[in-house]
């Protein structure tokens, strides 16, 4: 071994090449010895035998002076050569040392309050740009000159045009593999032909406008929280303040107007496509043709099945845009802050897709009750 | 007969600050008492190491962080600065923060769109003129990914331009910049204030920006809280006071 340390009446001694390969072991035997040490016992840090000491042993021999002085032992580093002085001296290890006391631990129930005030501030911020985005809403009908219409159309094609195809996928897929649930059951009761009515009605009420809408909460409220967390800490939010344009009618209104006419569109084709998918395990599995399929569905789906779930659909497209938005506004930060505002974007429109679906599912049993 | 009255009109500070205290909150106050007035035609400076709130004080005396305490007027008309309205000042952000999603022109021709009834082609015309003004000829259909740090501000100081502004707050123009474009880009500035007649309010810690176009300064202090020395960067220079003196001759804080 190319080094020692050993603990001599009042003094650590540290001998050999000191270097950081060997800081673990090191640090080991110096934080035993140290242990050892009653209060008000003077003890000398000797660096006589030391031939080589590199930053990082410093840094731990300073440390673990200070550590010894909050500890009430006064210690010191002593007996350096001149060629270990400079970096004793550059680590101030020369310098009389200042106790450093271990940061206080927060309790849990400071740890809560804190979390609680958290918790107070997020929903303050939710409310004022909730009061933002009327008096913005207020603002583009009073002029409609103030909002950013130059991107609208961009804004729904690229919320609509490029996320058919997978939505599509999706709901082909969810139509086929309910329909493909049920073929047993169906089949005990003869009931083959119901599965247009299982499907048709549970997609167009509940299952195309809730996979649409997650959809969209992955594609374009992730992406409007990068864009406009982005422009946040690109201060290009806060040029637009000095060129005279308030943000919330300029970019939030649009977005959520795109989402609201692009959620529902999409929902609409999620319906064909998931009956779609019934119609071909009725036909490969339930020998349901398909013009019965769909005869049972046109008896079966009336129109308010459908139009419920585009109005869900709408509802989720504008609630996605303002968390998106929101968000986006309120990032802090450089661009981990971006990262984390995407994050928390998708986990609360899922949430509030859940919840709203079902606040409307029972508003519409209700009206139709 | 209006022009007269105002000739006769007693000359307002474009920029006032009394006692104005800024920071993140009332416990983390980074610059408090600090009171300085900006002559119409002046560039002054706001000068200071970093991380001495330089640059939230530029955001307050425009309106974008919060005032503490104190009083900022601009042409003597208090907050708020920052109303839905014809701005009635330029911006030019530290790293330019242009407008990604569209071209350099369109970037200079949206404040144009807002809030005046000009034509399209008397609007790209206006665009073409601000981007000679600042060096930046063809730049028009350009992205602003695709410029250069020094370019990305020369078209922000153009944005900034577009409504003709009496005043140009600047944030750090000259960060990031080699010397050369660095003094090009001082050179600019001192152009367009002495030829539009601009009042222009920047910050800065650049010893060769604040010696070669900054009439007038404030001295911040980050220990201090404070706006220890105002006046010509000239006079400074020789101030006895040590921390001063230390800002203008680069000498390190005592280890």
């Amino acid at each position: 071994m190319a080094w020692h340390v050993e603990h001599r009446a009042g003094a650590i001694a540290l001998a050999g090449e000191l270097g950081i390969g060997d800081a673990p072991a090191i640090w080991r035997q110096l934080s035993s010895q140290a242990g050892r040490l009653a209060a008000n016992e003077r003890v000398a840090i000797d660096l006589t035998a030391a031939t080589a000491v590199d930053g990082a042993i410093m840094a731990l021999l300073v440390d673990l002076r200070a550590s010894l002085a909050a500890r009430g032992v006064p210690a010191e580093i002593t007996g350096a050569s001149a060629r270990l002085r400079p970096i004793v001296e550059l680590y101030g290890g020369d310098r009389p040392s200042v106790a450093v006391h271990p940061a206080r631990r927060t309790g849990p129930i400071a740890r809560l309050g804190s979390g609680l005030g958290g918790v107070a501030t997020s929903v303050r911020r939710a409310i004022e740009f909730g009061g933002e985005l009327v008096a913005g809403a207020a603002a583009v009908v009073r002029r409609p000159s103030l909002g950013g219409w130059r991107d609208l159309a961009t804004l729904v094609a690229r919320a609509g045009t490029d996320g058919i195809l997978i939505v599509l996928v999706l709901d082909i897929l969810v139509g086929f593999v309910m329909a493909f649930q049920s073929t047993r059951q169906l089949a005990n009761y003869g009931a083959n032909v119901y599965v247009a009515d299982l499907v048709g009605i549970a997609m167009t009420r509940e299952l195309a406008p809730l996979i649409t809408a997650i959809i969209i909460s992955g594609r374009s409220g992730a992406g409007y929280a990068a864009e406009l967390g982005t422009m946040r800490v690109t201060e290009e939010i806060d040029a637009l303040r000095t060129l005279g344009i308030a943000p919330v009618p300029y970019l939030v209104i649009p977005r959520v107007l795109a989402l609201a006419i692009a959620a529902p569109i999409l929902a609409l084709l999620g319906d064909i496509a998931g009956v779609c998918g019934g119609l071909v395990v009725g036909a490969a599995s339930l020998d349901v043709r398909p013009h019965a399929y769909l005869d049972e569905l046109n008896r079966v789906l009336i129109a308010s099945d459908v139009w419920t779930g585009l109005v869900k659909s709408a509802v989720f497209g504008v609630a996605i845009a303002v968390i998106g938005c929101q968000q986006g506004l309120s990032t802090r930060g450089a661009a981990s802050g971006v990262g984390r505002s995407t994050t928390t974007t998708v986990v609360a429109c899922l949430f509030a897709i859940v919840a709203i679906d079902t606040a409307l599912t029972v508003l519409f049993r209700g009206i139709s009750a | 007969m209006t022009a007269i009255i105002k000739r006769l009109e007693p000359a307002r500070a474009m920029v006032s600050a009394r006692d104005v205290a800024i920071g993140w909150s009332r416990d983390a106050v980074l610059v408090e008492h600090a009171s300085f007035e900006v002559q119409r035609g002046e560039i002054f400076g706001i000068l200071g190491r970093s991380a001495c709130g330089k640059s939230t004080l530029l955001r307050a005396l425009i309106g974008l962080e919060p005032v503490l305490a104190g009083e900022v007027a601009i042409e003597g008309r208090t907050e708020p600065r920052l109303v839905a309205g014809r701005p009635r000042f330029g911006v030019m952000f530290q790293q330019g923060a242009l407008f990604g999603s569209m071209t350099v022109g369109e970037n200079i021709a949206l404040a144009l769109e807002r809030w005046t009834d000009l034509p399209r082609d008397a609007i790209r015309a206006i665009v073409r003129a601000k981007l000679h003004l600042v060096g930046l000829d063809g730049a028009a259909d350009q992205a602003p990914a695709t410029l250069s740090g020094g370019m990305r501000k020369r078209a922000a100081i153009a944005r900034a331009l577009a409504l003709e502004p009496p005043l140009l707050f600047l944030d750090e123009p000259s960060s990031g910049l080699d010397p050369i474009t660095s003094a090009e880009l001082d050179r600019l500035i001192v152009t367009l204030a002495k030829d539009l007649g601009l009042t222009v309010v920047l910050v800065t810690h650049e010893l060769g920006s604040i010696e070669a176009i900054v009439d007038r300064c404030a001295l911040l202090d980050r220990p201090a809280r404070r706006v220890i020395a105002l006046g010509a960067p000239r006079a400074l220079r020789d101030s006895a006071d040590p921390r001063v003196n230390h800002f203008f001759h680069r000498v390190p804080e005592a280890a």
